[in-house]
């Protein structure tokens, strides 16, 4: 019984083999997943309700329609838990009925995540032209100005957005309003 | 697009036959080989009635509770393998069907439920009898449609039985607002209806049965750990367990779902494994070192404490649900596929290898010691009727006819998993994930209809009963001549038991107080009623049940105070079962607080 089974399902979407996972593993890791959906009626119920059900997190969420011929929507989640956890997510994602694929994008070398958001800074004088040229530097636009307020555009990685947010605050931030991440694939290749 | 119809020669598709919705529902169960259904009317699906009216392809049972016709789908299911359908209204029709739309998710039973809504314009209104049937079934069912263009009815009832009954099967709900109903639209045929997100995946790749192979061909203390997923597969994959069981010599466990896969009456059968299982199967659960789980899910009721769950063994686990898969147990090879050609593919394979196979005779001899601890024994009285003696004189009065068991839930369920042996598949209907009090005279109802000519019995218990009693007037009025076969304790012996481990005997509202007289009761709903408390009038009882015409109630007195044992207390493992009496202190801080 020494003889260890070669790793097994490694391709598609089948479970690994759990014979090379550490048991003692229970970091909680991060995660976004890109779920390719057929866009009927309750698809997004059906995968919140799932996350809520079965007791996950969801950190943040995007959905639209992205083929309006193939009626295919296209959800983002981020998520986090351990290792164990984050791969139930997937197979349990997979067994909703119109739930086509489901791409870890975290795990892939070809992931890219974005994320867009509105920000609103309220301010005179010094701190208004400050606000101004830290905007420059994080190439946010600024797509709305009165004389004591600006509101900017700004995308990126999450982390950039929550600097940028972070570096507003003592230079009058009123309100935030960010899309959740969007992600895709680098290269030619589809999913 | 979400699913496809093949293009059809020119000559067919000429002229797509239009009917109305409700006459579109009717056809498509024909179409489908739907010969019995259950169901109940109301306001939003009298259209639906007005099709089945004057037909006679399709048989009605008409039942008392909603509930009563999703049970008697389900029994009707797993005592044919074919999907259960199962019709009711709106509102409190839809919410009545949510208990065994669960029930049939838990145990994945295919199951196909219409439901009427109000119309479509009322839709979102607060409605008379409206309710949100497809938000409310959605974390329940396997899968659900609202119908909102009576053209695309006929592709959605299809699409509806093949989610139902491909895969891991399970209950699928099809919501059809009124006005639907009346609209007039073409009817498709099943041909070519597919769903191309949904693609479960049946035969194994082949290096997960080449590791499982190898593995199974070194192994020293293999077990067979099957379950319902044998039973779901079909009977093809019954065979093929007992063929792989042949080939290789293993012992077989299985879950209570799945009992009668593998024939109760072979020497290397273990018995049911689990909370109330056999000691030989716990004990070689736990020391094996090759698990071959074959259409299981490592259940809590199964695993006990799961940090001391089989440490010394590796793990095989073959389902049709990649999600079933280190769940809750990791495992070491895992193979998604369909019980039945995993298993196929494993037979194959094995014989391929040619390998002298280890030699069982250590293993088997073990179990035989703990064999030989008779972990069923009860102390038998011949003043006052064991509940295992019952049960045990039941199975040996009826084990020659072609007999169907359901039961309810509790401790009768329990001596009946234990003292009723099963030789084939599909004969034992029981509520195995969600527990459904209520769940065997329905069902019950459901086996009868679908086998007219079989002996058909609700191992029950007075207070599961009384849940869904009103289903003996179903049985009545349809002929069909169910027999409830009633342990009487007087308790609600379960809970009593779990009070008397858990909570220092205080029997907090256990006590089955105002019972009815069973036997008149019996007669007022039309059927017969026998009552029996001697032990040397039990056999000649039972015999006048199973030869009664007509459906009975039989109330068996029995020993109030009897444990349902072995037992695994919560929080335990496999290798600490209670044998003997409960004193109370078997169950730790931390156990307490589990299920």
């Amino acid at each position: 019984m020494t003889d260890a089974p070669k790793p097994l399902g490694g391709n598609g979407n089948g479970p690994k083999s759990a014979y090379f996972l550490s048991h003692a593993d229970q970091e909680i890791e991060r995660r976004t997943l890109a779920v390719l959906v057929d866009n009927e009626p309750g698809v997004l119920a059906r995968v919140v309700g799932l996350f809520s059900g079965r007791g996950y997190n969801i950190d943040s969420l995007t959905v639209a329609e992205v083929d309006s011929s193939q009626h295919r929507s296209r959800i983002t989640i981020v998520t986090q838990g351990t290792a164990h956890i984050l791969e139930q997510i997937e197979a349990q994602l997979l067994r909703i009925v119109p739930v086509a694929e489901v791409i870890d994008i975290t795990n892939s070398k070809t992931g890219i995540e974005r994320e867009l958001a509105l920000v609103k800074v309220a301010g005179t004088g010094e701190k208004r032209v400050e606000a101004l040229r830290i905007a420059e530097i994080f190439r946010a636009h600024v797509i709305d100005t009165t004389n004591e307020s600006f509101i900017f555009e700004v995308t990126g990685a999450s982390e950039k957005l929550t600097q940028f947010v972070d570096l507003m605050r003592p230079l009058g931030l009123v309100e935030v309003s960010r899309t959740g991440v969007l992600s895709i694939k680098r290269g030619k290749e589809k999913g | 697009m979400t699913t496809r119809t093949k293009a059809k020669p020119a000559a067919e598709t000429a002229a797509p036959r239009m009917m109305t919705g409700a006459q579109i529902v009717v056809e498509a169960l024909r179409e489908q080989g739907v010969s019995v259904m259950f169901g109940y009317p109301g306001g939003a699906v009298l259209p639906i009635y007005d099709a089945l009216y004057g037909q006679d392809a399709i048989r009605h049972i008409l039942v008392r509770h909603e509930q009563g016709a999703g049970h008697a789908a389900e029994g009707y299911a797993r005592s044919t393998g074919k999907c259960g359908v199962a019709l009711v209204t709106s509102g409190p029709g839809a919410t009545n069907m949510v208990t065994p739309i669960t029930d049939a998710l838990m145990d994945s039973i295919p199951m196909v439920v219409i439901t009427g809504q109000v119309p479509t314009h009322l839709i979102g209104t607060d409605a008379f009898q409206e309710c949100d049937t497809t938000g409310i079934t959605r974390s329940c069912a396997k899968h659900n449609y609202l119908v909102t263009d009576v053209t695309q009815l006929a592709r959605i009832m299809h699409e509806a039985f093949y989610v139902a009954t491909s895969g891991r099967p399970g209950p699928v709900v099809v919501d059809i607002p009124k006005d639907i109903q009346f609209a007039t639209g073409p009817y498709v045929g099943k041909e070519g209806i597919t769903k191309p997100t949904y693609v479960p995946q049946r035969i194994p790749k082949t290096d997960a049965i080449k590791a499982a192979a190898d593995l199974m061909t070194k192994a020293w203390r293999p077990i067979f750990y099957t379950g319902g997923g044998v039973i779901n597969s079909g009977p093809r994959a019954s065979e093929k367990l007992r063929e792989l069981q042949e080939l290789t010599g293993f012992p077989v466990t299985s879950t209570l779902m799945g009992l009668g896969a593998f024939p109760a009456s072979h020497p290397d059968w273990l018995g049911m494994l689990g909370m109330h299982g056999s000691f030989e199967a716990n004990n070689a659960m736990h020391d094996c070192d090759l698990m071959i789980c074959v259409g299981a899910r490592f259940d809590d009721r199964v695993t006990g404490r799961i940090d001391a769950f089989s440490p010394k063994s590796k793990k095989i686990h073959i389902d049709i649900d990649a999600s079933s898969i280190n769940k809750i147990v990791r495992v070491d090879v895992p193979v998604v596929a369909d019980c039945a050609e995993a298993l196929d593919a494993l037979i194959t394979e094995i014989k391929a290898l040619k390998r002298k196979m280890p030699d069982l005779t250590p293993w088997r001899d073990q179990i035989d010691t703990w064999r030989a601890r008779r972990c069923f024994t009860y102390a038998n009285s011949a003043e006052v009727i064991k509940p295992q003696y019952a049960v045990e004189r039941l199975y040996a009065l009826t084990k020659d006819r072609k007999t169907y068991i359901t039961t309810e839930v509790g401790q009768h369920q329990m001596w009946a998993a234990q003292f009723y042996h099963f030789e084939e598949p599909n004969r034992w209907m029981t509520s195995g994930g969600l527990g459904t009090m209520g769940y065997g005279l329905p069902a019950a109802v459901g086996v009868q209809a679908a086998h007219p000519e079989a002996l058909v019995i609700d191992i029950a218990g007075e207070a599961s009963i009384q849940m869904m009693m009103q289903e003996l007037s179903t049985a009545v009025q349809h002929k069909l001549p169910v027999k409830v076969f009633i342990l009487n304790n007087e308790w609600m012996g379960m809970v009593r038991q779990w009070q008397e481990l858990l909570h220092g005997e205080r029997y907090s509202h256990s006590y089955s107080e105002s019972l009815p007289d069973f036997v008149m009761l019996a007669k007022a709903l039309g059927g017969h009623g026998i009552r029996c408390d001697k032990p040397d009038e039990l056999d000649a009882k039972i015999l006048e049940m199973i030869d009664h015409p007509g459906p009975v109630l039989f109330d068996c007195r029995v020993e109030r105070a009897e444990n349902c044992l072995p037992m695994i207390p919560s929080g335990s493992a496999h290798n600490q079962m209670i044998l003997g009496e409960i004193t109370g202190n078997e169950v730790g801080e931390a156990g307490r607080k589990l299920v």
